[in-house]
């Protein structure tokens, strides 16, 4: 009995960093309605931060003082960002906005590595609480009992803050309807600003608090925030009561979770997401939110299929393609190969996240489900590699039609976090299911057939593959079915009022997005011969959301543009220099701020205006006026 | 007149928001060919109705009847498969498609094709979108982008969706809302025509009493959430409960009325 008291104990005092991190994303959503990724990043950055600051100054105040400037430190440092970065994108589509924040925690992870080297680091004890209380014969660390204490504590000043002082009531209205904020005088801006500060502090706080407890490490930010968007969406979003109770929930299922699932301990977790989501889509607390601003809307150019010409010059492009192999050597035939797979990769997100209008932060699921699913076959039941081409995909298919179903019953922020949270669980089952998976050393030798060992074969196999799953997913785009699917993404309002069922529409369009998911990561390996956790990680997930950003979100070849020239910048930059997410990172800023139209995207916007041009003046200002 | 079937029954329909009444025990009868109007002054409860008829809105009390089933709590979609035609009071399209293809997708829909993965969808059903968008007067915009028409135009479109189920009941909250006068007086006779032609009830709300006048056979009249007056147009304008409301919101709708008379 005893013991089961302490495991709970244990799990409250891990739901005081989790509550602290999540009731700052809370709170910076309810005002400025950004989903913040980087949370992550300033919850590890506090962590390092205090973990230099404690080892510096001496004795209890050095400790506690310590702590509190570090979160200080890094609360100043969000700020910097706010003003730089943040203020630039609060009107930009949600998708944008995530992906600038990712963008930004690539940037601190590296930075972190530059400051304080690859190694974790552990600090030193509390002062005052380095002991254990004993509790019928079992240990509780003081500081356990601490961090119990200290999170109702915090709620309380929140609360307070927010009921008591005239900037709480401020940001409750701005919470309800930031417009009418804004039309009452309230300086806007500062009091994005202020609400930001206090959500960084909160996020730095919880990641300071840490350090006592568990080393300081640079995959805490990730490991974190998936955490954190599990606890936001049961709790629900903008609700600190929500995260409050979320975060207790969630640390108790895990604590508990390790003693039913030792194995797969997130499965709990991830039931019991799945049952509030059914219950309450927008979780315990939280409330409907207002239809999420639309991805698509930085043009209004409707899409149209190749024209004669168009189709005579891809089919050009083809062959020069197809004759790689009489100018390349191996290596560049295998990066080639890996281009046309992520080709396949990004061209399926397409079709969920532009056609579908579904941004999935979680994509790498389904990928790497393909991925395992092959080397399953290939491995254990020793199919040849024809067959495991065809069969292996299927485990995408599953997975997407599992983790589809739930995701479509939400839309916008609440869809990205729920994808990635999902591809977080199928990474915790690839790595801890150690006997199936082979965990961490994942799954060697799954070689292709003789046929297709050869660098050239294995090219032309995979250019095959990708130009038939492009060719599919296209011919799909523009069929009544994707136009049902677009139709959902454009209106949802009026689809339904024309007969559509919304949800079943986006259910199938995730599950073909899985699927053509599933055959890129069966085909990447064999390229690679070997299948790892990494290959259904979030960075792998997004990668994909880059490709089709820099190609271009509201065009349809952008994908495969997007999708060629990430690749081989990723690959040439990870060979040239050791800070590759830093500069990826800028990269992916960069694009959200100064071309969030992507290469493709510019270039038809050029092409249209030159067209326009010639055409009459009064077409071209009656659509000025339209818009 | 008498002998035209009936297409809707409301028995009852309630619903509140927290404390508000936004609809109370609205009972009405709709018949084939007929056009019924439904007006109130702003908050009313009109739009709530609407949404209720065609399912948008789970009513919280009270039934309805379409063509002979009870739909109450249906989905719009399957209120839709019902043939039911549905306008919005804020139009709602799909702006990144062409004029065209937003009537296509309506009659893929209707033609019950939407999981057809294969074919081309900008060549299914492309003469029947031409023949509705004649209809409405929109031959000339069927390529444009839909996202850069004028609001009016959009209007005009989300008649030419709701009539592409060959509906028999057309929903339309406040139809001409944000057209220019001269517009809203063509494009109700328009739907006045085609309703009377093929036989469609039409229900549809308006704060122009021109057209409601011009058009209505009957009038239902709304007032904070409740049904005050319910007749035809003229016995409608004398009832002193409705020219209060109607006074007290300044508007006149008396003199020089019907010298236009209906079409
Ligand atoms: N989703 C909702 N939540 C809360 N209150 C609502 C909601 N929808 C409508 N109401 C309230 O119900 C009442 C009726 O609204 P409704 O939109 O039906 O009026 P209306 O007659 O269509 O008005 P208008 O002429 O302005 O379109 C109003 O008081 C409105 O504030
Ligand atoms: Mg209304």
């Amino acid at each position: 009995m005893a013991f089961y008291v302490v495991q709970f104990l244990t799990g409250l005092a891990s739901a005081a960093s989790l509550f602290l991190v999540a009731s700052g994303l809370s709170i910076i959503f309810g005002v400025t309605r950004i989903v913040n990724f980087a949370h992550g990043a300033f919850y590890m950055l506090g962590a390092f931060v205090a973990y230099t600051l404690t080892e510096r100054l001496s004795g209890a105040l050095g400790f506690w003082g310590g702590i509190l400037l570090a979160s200080l430190a890094v609360a100043v440092f969000g700020v910097l960002i706010e003003m730089i970065l943040l203020r630039r994108i609060y009107r930009s589509p949600e998708l944008f906005q995530l992906l600038a924040t990712f963008g930004l925690t690539l940037m601190i992870e590296d930075l972190v590595i530059l400051i304080w080297g690859p190694d974790d680091l552990l600090g030193r004890r509390a002062p005052g609480l380095r002991g254990a209380v004993d509790f019928f014969g079992q240990q509780v660390p003081s500081y356990d009992l601490f961090l119990i204490v200290l999170s109702p504590i915090v709620l309380g000043i929140l609360w307070l803050l927010f009921r008591r002082t005239r900037w709480g009531v401020l940001v409750r209205a701005a919470t309800q309807d930031r417009d009418m904020v804004a039309a009452l005088g309230v300086n806007q801006k500062w009091l994005f600003t202020s609400v930001f500060a206090l959500g960084v502090f909160l996020a730095a706080f919880g990641g300071a608090l840490r350090i006592p407890r568990d080393a300081a490490n640079h995959a805490m930010d990730l490991s974190v925030i998936v955490d954190v968007f599990v606890v936001v969406v049961i709790g629900g979003l903008g609700s600190i009561i929500g995260a409050f109770v979320a975060a207790v929930l969630v640390s108790e299922l895990n604590a508990f979770g390790i003693l039913i699932f030792p194995k797969i301990s997130i499965i709990l977790v991830f039931l019991v997401m799945a049952v509030v989501l059914i219950v309450r889509p927008w979780g315990l607390f939280g409330k409907p939110e207002a239809p999420a601003r639309k991805t698509p809307g930085l043009t209004v150019q409707p899409w149209r299929p190749l024209s004669a010409n168009e189709r005579v010059a891809m089919i050009g492009v083809l062959i020069v393609a197809a004759a790689l192999p009489l100018f390349g050597g191996t290596y560049v035939l295998t990066v080639a190969s890996e281009i046309a797979i992520f080709v396949i990769f990004a061209a399926s997100l397409h079709f969920l996240m532009s056609v579908g209008g579904l941004a999935s932060f979680g994509h790498a699921a389904y990928f790497g489900l393909g991925a395992y699913g092959v080397a399953f076959l290939a491995k254990m039941a020793g199919l040849p590699m024809i067959v495991c081409l065809l069969i292996g995909p299927l485990l995408g298919l599953l997975g997407a039609a599992v983790f589809g179903f739930f995701a479509v019953q939400l839309s916008g922020v609440y869809f990205a976090m729920l994808t990635l949270a999902f591809a977080q669980i199928v990474w915790s089952i690839a790595f801890q299911w150690v006997s199936v998976t082979g965990g961490d050393n994942g799954i060697l030798g799954v070689w292709p057939a003789a046929w297709a060992s050869g660098a050239a074969a294995f090219y032309w196999l995979s250019l095959g593959v990708a130009v038939l799953v492009v060719a599919a997913l296209r011919a799909m785009t523009f069929s009544p079915f994707g136009y049902a699917l677009r139709a959902t993404r454009d209106s949802a309002l009026r689809s339904e009022a024309i007969g559509i069922d919304n949800k079943r529409i986006q259910w199938t369009a995730f599950v073909i997005a899985g699927t053509a998911a599933g055959i890129g990561g069966a085909l990447f390996a064999f390229l690679k011969g070997s299948v790892f956790p990494d290959n259904v990680g979030i960075s792998l997930s997004v990668d994909a959301l880059v490709m089709v950003l820099l190609g271009g979100v509201e065009t349809i070849s952008g994908a495969i543009v997007g999708a060629i020239v990430y690749k081989a910048l990723n690959i040439w930059l990870v060979s040239h220099t050791d800070l590759s997410k830093l500069v990826l990172g800028a990269v992916i800023v960069l694009i959200v701020v100064a071309m969030p139209k992507g290469i493709v995207g510019m270039i038809e916007t050029l092409q249209a205006r030159r067209g326009r041009s010639t055409k009459s003046a009064m077409l071209a200002s009656r659509v000025e006026s339209a818009e | 007149m008498s002998a035209a079937p009936v297409l809707l029954v409301v028995e009852g329909l309630t619903k509140s928001y927290g404390g508000v009444h936004a609809v109370r025990d609205v009972s009405f009868s709709l018949s084939a060919g007929e056009i019924l109007a439904l007006i109130g002054p702003n908050g009313a409860g009109k739009s709530t109705c609407f949404n209720m008829l065609n399912g948008q809105v789970t009513p919280g009390g009270g039934r309805v009847r379409l063509l002979g089933r009870d739909t109450t709590g249906e989905k719009p979609r399957a209120v839709w498969r019902l043939g039911v035609g549905r306008t919005f009071q804020i139009t709602a399209t799909f702006p990144t498609m062409t004029v065209r293809e937003n009537v296509q997708v309506a009659l893929v829909s209707h033609h019950s094709r939407l999981f057809d993965m294969w074919s081309s969808a900008p060549k299914l059903a492309r003469d029947e979108a031409e023949r509705l968008l004649d209809l409405v007067g929109m031959n000339g915009y069927a390529d444009r982008p839909c996202g850069e028409l004028a609001y009016g135009d959009l209007k005009r479109l989300e008649l030419a969706i709701a009539l592409a189920n060959q509906p028999k009941l057309l929903l339309m909250d406040e139809p001409t809302a944000g057209m220019a006068p001269r517009e809203r007086v063509e494009l109700m006779r328009l739907t006045a025509r085609i309703a009377r032609e093929q036989s469609i009830g039409v229900l549809f709300t308006e704060h122009d009493m021109d057209v409601v006048f011009e058009h209505a056979d009957r009038i239902l009249v709304l007032n904070r959430g409740s049904l005050i007056a319910e007749g035809v147009p003229e016995e409608v304008r004398r009832d002193p409960q409705v020219r209060a409301i109607y006074l007290g919101e300044g508007l006149v709708y008396d003199a020089r009325h019907r010298d236009g008379a209906p079409a």
